[in-house]
C-alpha cells in the first residue's frame, strides 16, 4: 500500500506528487503542494472550509481521496484573482465586510464563485440554500449573503458592459 | 480522523470492477461519491484493504428516458438528477427529493446508486425508490439480476445485495400525477427527523392510484401499502387521509436519538405525511 | 508659511478614525488564502503529535502497552504520564486554581480524556499507531448529574484530593464539592421574599454547550536547544499568560519562551485554556529536538477541549402587587467537569454571575453558587460572553418573563417600570458592582417603537384567536430582552487569573516619516483588531489609521497583556491604546511648540497638528513632528516618538441592549421561523459601526443555535452524544435569519475613548431573547419554564404536555 503518482491541474499548473491512497485531497493540497487557503474545519463534510473546485463542482476536499482526485483539475481560492487583479467576491467580502476571523472564507468565496457561474442573478433566497454547505461561525452570514449579492451584480454589470 | 491504508482501483467497466471485488473478498468495497463510506472509515469504522473506484466506468452515468421507462445510472450524482429536465419531466419528485438532501456540495459528489446501495436508513433516496416503485438492477460473477428497491432492503447496512455485487442502475417507470417529498430535519446538512414520500394519481376527484414511503423512521425504509391503499379509491377527504396516516405509522419503528424520543418521531412522521398527502393532492 | 489647511471635517475623514465604518485591513489576505493560521505553520523536520483517547468516562488505567505501535513505521515516540511525571508535567495547573492530569495519571475522568500522546513523522503515521496503543481499563461507575454527583454514596472522582477539605475557593463538604461561592445578603433577601406580595420562582437550567470556532486547538512546539529557546506557536486567546505558565510550571526562563498566536480561526472563549495538546506537544519537542505540530480534529474539540455553561439555576424574585421588584435570590449548581478549568478571575469561581440582578434595580439580592465534579470534559469557558454573564442574563431575563406571568403585567412594562434609571448612575447594585452608565429607558422605546410593539401583541392575540378557532397551527411569539453585560476585565484590584492582574497594554512607535506601529498585549481572532485600534489611534494622533501597522500576539514583541475574551480588548486594550496616543501627543505638543517657537501651551490639538493658539495657519502637522522628533536637536526632549501605555482599568464597562424577536412556531412539528430579530446595543462609544454590526450579527447567531438547538449531552455512561458536527449543531444560511441592528450611544464616563465593548452582547441578550419568545408563544396556555435548548421536539413537547396536540 505504497505511495501512487497523483496527477493534478491546480489553478492552471500542471502538478505530479507522491501520496498513499488514503490522503485526502485537502491534505495533499495543504501539505504537499503547500496550497493552504482551504482549510480543515470538521472533516465529516459538514463545514465547507476545505471546499475546492474539482471539474466544475464545488467539492469538500476532506472527503476527497487524493486517488480518486487523480487527473482532476482544481482550482482553489489562490487561483480565483491575483493581489493586482481581485476577483470580484473577493472585493466584495471585503466591501460588505463578510468575514471575520477568515478561516471559512477561502471556501465560503470558491463556493460562492460556482454558485454564480450557474446561478449568476440569485435571489437572497437562492444564495441562502446554495451557500448552506458552508458554515461560518464569525458573520451570521448576513454580510456574506449581501457580498454575494453585490458580487452578482457587478459581475452582471460587466457583462452587460461588454455586451 | 485518519482512515486507514488500502490499495486504489480504478475499474474501466463493470465487469472489471466485480473481477475485482470477487479477487479481494470481504477486504474489497466500491466507492461512488464516498461521502457515507470516507467518514466511516476515517472513524475507522470501515476497514478495508482495497478500495474500487465506480467513477472510471462510463456507462454507470446516464440517465436513459425510453417511453415511460426511467433509467439512471448508479453514479448519476444527486446535482445531475435535481438538473435533469427529461427526468423533471417524467418524475418531478426526484428533484424535490434531491433538493432537500445534505448540502450543494455534497449534492455534487453523491450519487443515487450509492444512496440507495448502502442500506443506510437515513438516505433519503432508498424511500423515495420504494415510493416509485423502482428496480435495482445488480451485476455479480454470476451476471445481472434486478431486483425491487421494495424488497431491497433487510435491515441497517443489510441489504439483497451481495458482497461481490455491484448496484448498476435503477429503473421505474414514469408517474403522472401529484407528488411530494415532505422532510422534517433539524439543519441543512441532517439526516431526516421524520420524511416522507407520496405520489397520488386522481380521476375526476377520486384517487385512482396511491403510493407512499417513510425515511429514516425504522433500520429500513417502510412503504406500508396499507396505508396507500386507504386512499385509493376516497375523495381524499379528511377522514381517509387520517386512515392513512394512521397506517403508516404503525407501520413505522423509528428509534431515539439526537432528534428525540420515539413517540415525537412518530407523531411527526404522521405530520409529515400528511403533508405531503395534501400537498401531493393539491398537485394530481 | 503653510499652504492653506483642508477643513476639519475634511481632515479628520482622511484619518478613517473613531466612528469610521472603515473597510478591513486583515481581509486582504484572508480573502486571497493567505491567511496564517497555526496548521499552515511548517518548519523542516517537524514531527506531528496525536492523542489516544479514553472510550470510558470513568476508569482505572491499569497498563499501557505502546510497543505495536511503537514499530509502525515513522513513529519516534509515545509519551504517558510515566513519561511525564519526572518533568512534573503529568498534571498542570488550571485557570481556576484546580489540576488537571496531562495524561491519565492511574485513571481517566471523561470520554476524550488525554491518555498517550504519539509523536510521528506525519498525522497518517501517527493516526495509525494511535489505533496500536493498547491500554487496559478497568470500568468504575461514572456520575454525569451534578446533583446525584452530591450524594453521599457518589462515586470518588477526584481521588487525588479526595481527603483535601480546603480548596482553591475556600471549603469542599463533598468529595465531589468544588466551591461554594456567596454574594449578598441572604437574611435580608429571604426576608423580603417571605414578605412580598408576588414571589415567583422557577429553576432555570443553561445547558451544556461549545465555543466551538471553526478552527480547532492546536500548536506547534519548537525547542531549539543550540540557543535554548522555546518557541510555541499556536490558538492562544491570551498568548501572554500562556508563556508565564509555561515559564512556571516548566522551568524554562520566561525570556527564553517566546509564545506567538498567529491568525486564530475564531475563538470564543475556546482557546483561552491550556490544553494537554500543548504540553505534550513542546515536552515532544525536547525530547525528539525537533518542532513538534499538534491540531486536534473536530471530535476532540468537542469531547475534550472547553466546554461552556451547564448551570442550573434556582431562582426566586419577589415583588410588589404592582409590579416593583423588591429581591432576587439565586442558587446555581455547576456542573464543571472532571476538573475545574474554568477560565474566570481568580476571585470569580462562578465569574461574573453576580451581575445577576440585570438591568433592574433590585435593591435586595443573595447568590450562592456550588461547583461540582462529574465525569465531563472540563471547561466552563466563557463561550462568546464575559464569565459567566450570559448564564446570569438568562436567569434574570426569564425571572422577570415568569414574574410578569405571576403578576399578570405585560414583560415589557415591568421591565420599564424596575429599570435602573439614568440619574441612578454609577449604580451600586446589590450583589456588588458598580454599573458605569446607562439610559435603559430611551432605549427600551427606541426598540418597543421600531418594532411596534403594541401592534405585534395585537397580532399575535389574532394569532391565537385564529388558532383557538382551528385556523392555523402556528403560534406567534415575542421575545423581549433587556440585557446588561459587565466586560472589560479588569481591575487589577480584584480581577487577576491565576495571578497575573488583568490589565492590558500597548506601544507605539511613530516611524520619522509620519507612519506608526502599534503593538497590543491582546490577539485577534476575527474581531479586527489591526482595522479598529488603529481607528482609535488615528483619533487620538492624527495619524491615518491607513499608516498604523498594529502587531499582536508575539510575546518577544508585543508589550504584556492578558490577552482576548470577556469583551475586553476595546475596553481594556483600546484604552490602553488611547492612553498610550496621548502620551506621544504630549510629547509632539511640545515639539511642535519649540518648532513654531512659541511655548507649549500656546499651541491647540487640531485633528492631525498642533497650531499655535489664534494662529491656525501656524501649525505642525504629526508627520513635521514625528520627522523633527528623529532629526532635530530639540534642547531638553529626547529623540524619538514612543509610548507605552499599561492601563489598569479603574472599573469595569456595562454595554447593554435591547432585542426584541419575533416567530412563529408549528405546534405539530415543533419548528420554528424567525420572522424578525431587533437588536439594539449600547456599547458606549462606536468605534468602527459596520464591524460592531457584523458582530452583533455573528453574536446574535451563535445565540440562536445555543437557544434553539446547540448542546452538549452525555449518557448515563458518560458517553458524548454529539462530536460531530451532524449533532452538534450549528446553523447554516438557510436556518439563520436576517437581523435588524440598531443602537444608542452612552459611553462610559471612566474608559478614556468612552467605549464599552460589544463583542458577546449580542450572544448575552441573544439566548434569552429567542428563548422568551418560544415562551411567550405558549404563554396564554399556561407554560412558566421549559429548558433550552428549543429543538423540534422539545417544543413539540411542550405543546404536547399542554394538550395542544389534542
Amino acid at each position: 500500500m505504497g505511495k501512487m503518482h497523483v496527477k493534478l491541474t491546480v489553478n492552471g499548473k500542471q502538478v505530479e506528487t507522491l501520496a498513499e491512497p488514503r490522503e485526502l485531497l485537502i491534505h495533499v493540497l495543504r501539505e504537499n503542494l503547500n496550497i493552504t487557503g482551504p482549510h480543515i474545519g470538521c472533516e465529516t463534510s459538514h463545514c465547507g472550509a476545505c471546499t475546492v473546485d474539482m471539474g466544475g463542482k464545488s467539492v469538500k476536499s476532506c472527503t476527497v481521496f487524493a486517488a480518486q482526485a487523480n487527473g482532476a483539475d482544481i482550482t482553489t481560492i489562490e487561483g480565483l484573482g491575483t493581489p493586482d487583479g481581485l476577483h470580484v467576491l473577493q472585493e466584495m467580502f471585503k466591501e460588505h465586510h463578510g468575514l471575520q476571523c477568515g478561516f471559512c472564507t477561502p471556501g465560503m468565496i470558491t463556493r460562492a464563485y460556482r454558485l454564480l457561474q450557474e446561478n449568476p442573478d440569485p435571489t437572497e433566497e437562492e444564495v441562502r440554500f446554495g451557500m448552506a454547505g458552508n458554515l461560518c461561525r464569525c458573520t451570521g452570514y448576513q454580510n456574506i449573503v449581501k457580498a454575494i449579492m453585490a458580487a452578482a451584480a457587478e459581475m452582471n454589470a460587466v457583462k452587460e458592459a461588454a455586451q | 480522523m485518519i482512515p486507514g491504508s488500502f490499495d486504489y482501483h480504478r475499474p474501466d467497466s463493470v465487469g472489471a470492477a466485480v473481477k475485482l471485488l470477487v479477487d479481494f473478498g470481504d477486504g474489497a468495497r466500491v466507492i461512488a461519491g464516498g461521502h457515507s463510506l470516507i467518514p466511516m472509515m476515517k472513524l475507522r469504522m470501515a476497514d478495508l484493504d482495497h478500495l474500487i473506484d465506480l467513477q472510471g466506468i462510463n456507462d454507470l452515468k446516464s440517465i436513459t428516458v425510453s417511453g415511460a421507462n426511467v433509467t439512471i445510472g448508479a453514479m448519476v450524482t444527486q446535482h445531475e438528477l435535481i438538473a435533469n429536465e427529461a427526468l423533471f419531466s417524467m418524475a418531478p419528485i426526484v428533484r424535490e427529493a434531491a433538493l432537500q438532501i445534505a448540502d450543494p456540495q455534497v449534492r455534487y459528489v453523491g450519487t443515487l446508486g450509492g444512496n440507495v446501495a448502502n442500506g443506510d436508513p437515513g438516505n433519503d433516496m432508498p424511500g423515495l425508490m420504494q415510493c416509485l416503485d423502482a428496480s435495482y438492477t445488480v451485476v455479480g460473477p454470476n451476471g445481472s439480476r434486478d431486483i425491487a428497491a421494495r424488497s431491497f432492503y433487510e435491515a441497517a447496512y443489510f441489504t439483497e445485495r451481495q458482497d461481490d455485487e455491484i448496484l448498476t442502475s435503477i429503473s421505474f417507470k414514469s408517474k403522472k400525477g401529484g407528488y411530494a417529498y415532505e422532510k422534517q430535519k433539524r439543519k441543512i446538512g441532517d439526516y431526516a427527523t421524520a420524511a416522507s414520500a407520496v405520489l397520488i394519481e386522481k380521476d375526476g376527484g377520486n384517487c385512482t392510484a396511491a403510493s407512499i414511503a417513510m425515511t429514516n423512521l425504522s433500520d429500513t425504509p417502510v412503504c406500508p401499502q396499507e396505508a396507500a391503499a386507504a386512499l385509493i379509491g376516497t375523495a381524499l377527504d379528511e377522514a381517509s387521509i387520517s386512515a392513512a396516516v394512521t397506517a403508516a405509522v404503525n407501520a413505522i419503528d423509528p428509534a431515539e436519538d439526537n432528534r428525540g424520543p420515539v413517540e415525537f418521531k412518530k407523531y411527526v412522521a404522521g405530520i409529515m405525511l400528511r403533508r405531503a398527502i395534501e400537498r401531493a393532492t393539491a398537485r394530481a | 508659511m503653510n499652504e492653506m489647511a483642508p477643513p476639519k471635517t475634511e481632515r479628520a475623514a482622511a484619518l478613517k478614525g473613531l466612528g469610521t465604518s472603515r473597510k478591513r485591513v486583515e481581509d486582504a489576505r484572508f480573502t486571497q488564502g493567505k491567511g496564517n493560521y497555526v496548521d499552515d505553520i511548517k518548519m523542516a523536520g517537524m514531527l506531528f503529535g496525536d492523542f489516544v483517547r479514553s472510550p470510558y468516562a470513568h476508569a482505572r488505567v491499569k497498563s499501557i502497552d505502546t510497543e505495536k505501535a511503537l514499530a509502525v513505521p515513522g513513529v519516534h515516540a509515545i509519551l504517558t504520564a510515566a513519561d511525564l511525571e519526572p518533568l512534573g508535567l503529568h498534571w498542570m495547573p488550571t485557570l481556576a486554581g484546580d489540576k488537571q492530569m496531562v495524561l491519565a495519571d492511574g485513571k481517566v475522568l471523561f470520554q476524550g480524556q488525554e491518555v498517550a500522546f504519539v509523536v510521528a513523522d506525519d498525522r497518517y503515521a501517527a493516526a495509525d499507531a494511535v489505533e496500536l496503543v493498547v491500554v487496559d481499563y478497568e470500568e468504575l461507575p461514572v456520575v454525569v448529574d451534578p446533583f446525584k454527583a452530591q450524594e453521599e454514596d457518589a462515586p470518588v472522582l477526584r481521588e487525588d484530593i479526595a481527603d483535601q477539605k480546603e480548596g482553591a475557593h475556600g471549603p469542599r463538604r463533598h468529595h465531589n464539592h468544588i466551591f461554594t461561592w456567596e454574594q449578598g445578603d441572604k437574611d435580608a433577601t429571604e426576608a423580603v421574599i417571605s414578605e412580598a406580595d408576588v414571589v415567583a420562582e422557577e429553576m432555570v437550567y443553561y445547558h451544556r454547550t461549545h465555543p466551538c470556532p471553526l478552527e480547532t486547538c492546536g500548536c506547534v512546539a519548537s525547542m531549539d536547544k543550540v540557543n535554548g529557546k522555546l518557541t510555541v506557536w499556536g490558538t492562544f486567546q491570551a498568548p501572554h499568560a500562556v508563556r508565564t505558565v509555561a515559564s512556571l510550571i516548566s522551568g524554562i526562563a520566561e525570556h527564553n519562551i517566546r509564545i506567538v498566536s498567529p491568525d486564530i480561526g475564531g475563538g470564543f472563549g475556546n482557546k483561552v485554556g491550556v490544553y494537554p495538546g500543548y504540553i505534550c506537544s513542546i515536552v515532544a519537542s525536547i525530547v525528539t529536538g525537533v518542532p513538534v505540530k499538534w491540531v486536534e480534529d473536530r471530535m476532540e474539540n468537542l469531547m475534550a477541549t472547553a466546554f461552556a455553561r451547564d448551570y442550573w439555576m434556582k431562582g426566586r424574585i419577589s415583588a410588589t402587587k404592582d409590579g416593583r421588584i423588591t429581591g432576587l435570590w439565586a442558587h446555581v449548581t455547576a456542573d464543571h467537569g472532571a476538573f475545574d478549568a474554568c477560565a474566570d478571575p481568580t476571585k470569580f469561581p462562578a465569574g461574573f454571575f453576580n451581575i445577576c440582578t440585570g438591568s433592574y434595580d433590585i435593591p435586595t439580592a443573595y447568590l450562592s453558587v456550588d461547583g461540582v465534579y462529574t465525569n465531563k470534559a472540563p471547561g466552563g469557558v466563557a463561550y462568546r460572553c464575559s464569565f459567566r454573564v450570559t448564564e446570569a442574563a438568562y436567569l434574570i431575563e426569564r425571572m422577570i418573563e415568569i414574574l410578569a406571568i405571576e403578576l399578570d403585567m405585560d414583560a415589557a412594562e415591568l421591565r420599564a417600570k424596575n429599570f435602573i434609571k439614568k440619574e441612578q448612575f454609577p449604580y451600586q447594585s446589590a450583589l456588588g458592582w458598580e454599573y458605569d452608565s446607562g439610559d435603559y429607558h430611551t432605549a427600551w422605546d427606541k426598540a418597543l417603537k421600531a418594532v411596534d410593539y403594541p401592534g405585534l401583541r395585537k397580532q399575535q392575540a389574532e394569532r391565537l384567536e385564529a388558532f383557538k378557532r382551528g385556523e392555523t397551527r402556528k403560534l406567534m411569539g415575542i421575545g423581549l430582552t433587556h440585557f446588561t453585560e459587565i466586560v472589560g476585565a479588569g481591575p487589577v484590584k480584584n480581577c487577576d487569573i491565576l495571578g497575573l492582574g488583568m490589565f492590558d497594554s500597548c506601544e507605539i512607535r511613530i516611524h520619522p516619516t509620519g507612519s506608526a506601529i502599534a503593538r497590543l498585549g491582546t490577539i485577534s481572532q476575527g474581531q479586527g483588531h489591526a482595522t479598529t485600534f488603529a481607528q482609535i489611534l488615528a483619533t487620538e494622533i492624527g495619524i491615518p489609521a491607513d499608516d498604523i501597522t498594529l502587531e499582536e500576539g508575539d510575546t518577544d514583541t508585543a508589550p504584556y497583556g492578558l490577552g482576548t475574551y470577556g469583551s475586553r480588548s476595546t475596553p481594556v486594550a483600546g484604552a490602553a491604546t488611547a492612553m498610550a496616543g496621548r502620551k506621544i501627543r504630549a510629547k509632539a505638543q511640545m515639539i511642535a511648540a519649540y518648532l513654531l517657537e512659541v511655548h507649549d501651551d500656546d499651541v491647540e490639538w487640531d485633528v492631525d497638528r498642533f497650531a499655535v493658539k489664534g494662529a491656525p495657519e501656524r501649525f505642525k502637522t504629526m508627520k513635521d513632528i514625528a520627522f523633527a522628533s528623529y532629526n532635530q536637536a530639540i534642547p531638553g526632549i529626547e529623540p524619538g516618538l514612543e509610548a507605552v501605555s499599561y492601563y489598569d482599568p479603574p472599573n469595569m464597562t456595562y454595554p447593554f441592549g435591547a432585542y426584541i424577536c419575533v416567530l412563529d412556531i408549528d405546534v405539530d412539528s415543533g419548528e420554528v421561523d424567525i420572522r424578525s430579530f431587533y437588536a439594539l446595543d449600547d456599547c458606549g462609544t462606536r468605534i468602527n459601526p459596520m464591524i460592531i454590526e457584523g458582530q452583533v450579527h455573528g453574536g446574535l447567531t451563535e445565540a440562536l443555535a445555543i437557544a434553539m438547538a446547540q448542546e452538549i449531552t452525555y449518557d448515563d455512561l458518560g458517553n458524548m452524544k454529539n462530536a460531530t458536527l451532524m449533532d452538534f449543531y450549528l446553523p447554516t444560511s438557510w436556518e439563520t435569519p436576517h437581523y435588524t441592528t440598531d443602537h444608542t450611544e452612552t459611553p462610559s464616563p471612566h474608559h478614556p475613548i468612552g467605549a464599552k465593548g460589544v463583542g458577546e452582547s449580542p450572544n448575552v441578550g441573544g439566548v434569552p431573547c429567542f428563548s422568551n419568545a418560544v415562551h411567550d408563544a405558549f404563554k396564554s396556555f399556561g407554560l412558566k419554564q421549559s429548558h433550552m435548548p428549543h429543538d423540534h421536539w422539545r417544543i413539540w413537547k411542550i405543546a404536547h404536555d399542554l394538550g395542544l396536540h389534542g
